[in-house]
């Protein structure tokens, strides 16, 4: 899994890749949070699971991103390791963090997941998602 | 931008003739050329896609400082008939609804302030939570939420933030009416609970600044400005509740444009009809975010008073007026001769209401509605009028800001927070935040001219000049 990330205007784009569309989604996590904290920073102290129904993958990556975003807030979480499953439009997802604290170095706050520039697909073999987020 | 595109109608304004074939509604861009030049061409593919929307009355157009955006694009404004099958849109609203300036209004000049600035903008910075994780010290009960979600600024007076008599000074005398707690997710009442009264981040600021030029001094005089005079701008919107509908309703209104027939161009677009059970059922959330917003920053007004009150008991902080530039409301404009009820949309535009709009208080009457177009945090600010003019040629709209020239992504590449800090110090601008990345992305270089977008915005005839504001201290989120 890895990430990357893609010009905008006013808000940016966040690219995952992976061997798989999973690791794909879960890169397009780490590109996220990275732009709110230095994922090095955090510690997997807390976890959680979710899950949710989605048959249009380019959605579901929305979804995904977006439910993250909205767990992290309820819980007072940053995020730093992702986890998710797919089985047919049935995705299941985990992800670990640690409460902010104040030595963390802030970003930039996301507020949510758009449909802008959203793309997945396999790019030579390797799994692509993405979309830009608004910041 | 490809000028090719474009038809020069006069000075500012430019119309984007049809392709062969083509049905759509008028496109209107309003700038100079050199601001359309340096556009991105998404600004004109995100506009022209609007113009396709079923129900939009007269053109579909843009500021002077549009930028590309998601759905609509930056500085887009539309209006849609309900009675013509018009729609509403989550894309053409954005994440954060109601997201606006309060502009307050000090007894104080510049040689006031000047021997205190360090230590208010570190009382201020103390004070005001700002920055991504940061919560603020009012925590709400689900059923005081649900008293925001209806009452909006006047809630937060009735609870000792600021005084009611302020409230005249803001949109809606502070109070979004329309608003259905109902139709808001529990995630997103959750998101808020620690989110009161915070400025959050990315482009949102609180910020001093002086009062250095005056264009018009009648409107000036009206408003209470005087050159050398401190000014205060609160710059944020709806926090986590705002963020979470926008969410909510992006993806369910995508899929009920589908299920309902529409054609979108870009699935970003995510809309219904206004008179469908979806699209109402988006504006009443929409409605309890704007009440939220106009909350959030009577909150904030209030956290600023208590740090002027400590430090220069002396000062009078009184709101010079309240604007959001990301909304959907309901207004009376005329359309070819005919006025008619429609659901106008501004997406990173401000409304700037003509003088004697009835909307007005007594005071801005004459003048018109004070518009903020607010610019980087190392250039300035400027307050403009609404104008007569504008209720014609933009549905009473203007531009909300310098509008970025430069992706965040290019930004950070180019400069380095702790520098940009230092050298804005050394300008006599002091800037305090927790993040140097956002700093970074925010520096002024990466913002268009705003001098240039405020001209072009009064040449347009969209709002007038009436004051340019240097910055001198500013909390960045």
């Amino acid at each position: 899994m890895s990430f990357d990330y893609f010009e905008h205007d006013a808000d940016i784009g966040v690219i995952g890749r992976g061997a798989t569309l999973e690791d794909a989604f879960e890169g397009a996590a780490a590109a996220m949070f990275a732009i709110m904290v230095d994922a090095a920073q955090v510690k997997p102290l807390v976890q959680f699971a979710f899950s949710f129904a989605e048959g249009d993958v380019e959605l579901a990556l929305v979804t995904w991103l977006n439910r993250l975003l909205a767990e992290a807030r309820q819980r007072d979480l940053v995020l730093g390791r992702f986890s998710l499953m797919r089985t047919d439009g049935q995705w299941q997802g985990a992800a670990w963090g640690a409460p902010w604290d104040a030595n963390m170095e802030r970003g930039t706050e996301v507020k949510g997941a758009t449909l802008t520039m959203l793309r997945v697909g396999q790019i030579d073999g390797v799994w692509e998602a993405r979309c830009v987020v608004d910041v | 931008m490809d000028m090719s595109r474009l038809q020069q109608i006069d000075a500012c304004s430019w119309s984007v003739p049809l392709r062969a074939g083509e049905k759509r509604a008028p496109v209107l861009l309003y700038g100079s050329q050199s601001l359309l030049a340096s556009m991105d061409d998404k600004v004109l593919e995100q506009i022209t896609n609007v113009a396709f929307l079923p129900g939009l009355a007269g053109s579909a157009m843009t500021m002077p400082d549009a930028h590309w955006g998601y759905g609509f694009p930056i500085g887009g404004v539309a209006a849609f008939d309900p009675e013509q099958g018009g729609i509403i849109s989550a894309g053409g609203v954005g994440f954060d609804i109601s997201c606006g300036i309060r502009c307050l209004r000090t007894n104080l000049d510049l040689e006031n302030i000047t021997p205190h600035l360090e230590k208010l903008a570190d009382a201020l910075f103390r004070n005001i939570p700002a920055g991504v994780g940061e919560e603020g010290k009012l925590k709400l009960t689900p059923a005081q939420l649900n008293d925001v979600l209806t009452g909006g600024a006047q809630w937060a007076v009735e609870h000792g933030y600021g005084h009611a008599g302020e409230l005249e000074y803001v949109e809606e005398r502070g109070h979004m009416k329309g608003a259905v707690p109902g139709n808001v997710s529990e995630v997103a009442k959750k998101r808020q609970r620690g989110e009161m009264g915070t400025l959050g981040s990315g482009n949102h600021y609180l910020e001093i600044q002086v009062v250095e030029k005056i264009f018009d001094p009648d409107a000036a005089r009206d408003f209470g400005l005087h050159q050398g005079q401190i000014l205060i701008s609160i710059h944020c919107g709806s926090r986590g509740l705002g963020h979470q509908i926008g969410t909510d309703y992006l993806v369910s209104l995508a899929k009920a444009a589908g299920r309902l027939g529409i054609h979108l161009p870009d699935r970003e677009l995510a809309c219904a009809p206004i008179n469908s059970p979806e699209g109402q059922e988006y504006l009443g959330a929409m409605n309890a975010a704007i009440n939220v917003a106009l909350a959030n920053r009577q909150i904030l007004a209030h956290l600023t008073r208590e740090v002027f009150d400590e430090i220069l008991p002396q000062a009078s902080l009184e709101t010079l007026f309240d604007v959001s530039h990301n909304t959907c409301k309901l207004e009376k404009h005329a359309v070819d001769g005919k006025e008619r009820l429609l659901y106008v949309h501004r997406k990173g535009a401000t409304r700037a209401f003509g003088p004697g709009h009835p909307a007005l208080p007594a005071r801005y009457q004459k003048a018109g509605q004070p518009v903020i177009i607010g610019g980087s945090m190392g250039t300035g600010s400027y307050v403009l009028a609404g104008t007569k003019e504008s209720e014609n040629r933009a549905f009473s709209s203007a531009s909300h800001g310098a509008g970025r020239a430069m992706s965040r992504t290019q930004a950070l590449k180019r400069w380095q927070g702790k520098e940009l800090i230092r050298e804005l110090a050394s300008k006599g601008i002091l800037i305090r935040t927790q993040s140097m990345r956002g700093a970074a992305e925010e520096a002024p270089g990466a913002y268009k001219d705003v001098d240039e977008v405020a001209a072009a915005t009064e040449q347009a005839g969209l709002a007038k000049r009436v004051a340019f504001l240097r910055p001198k201290a500013c909390i960045k989120g």
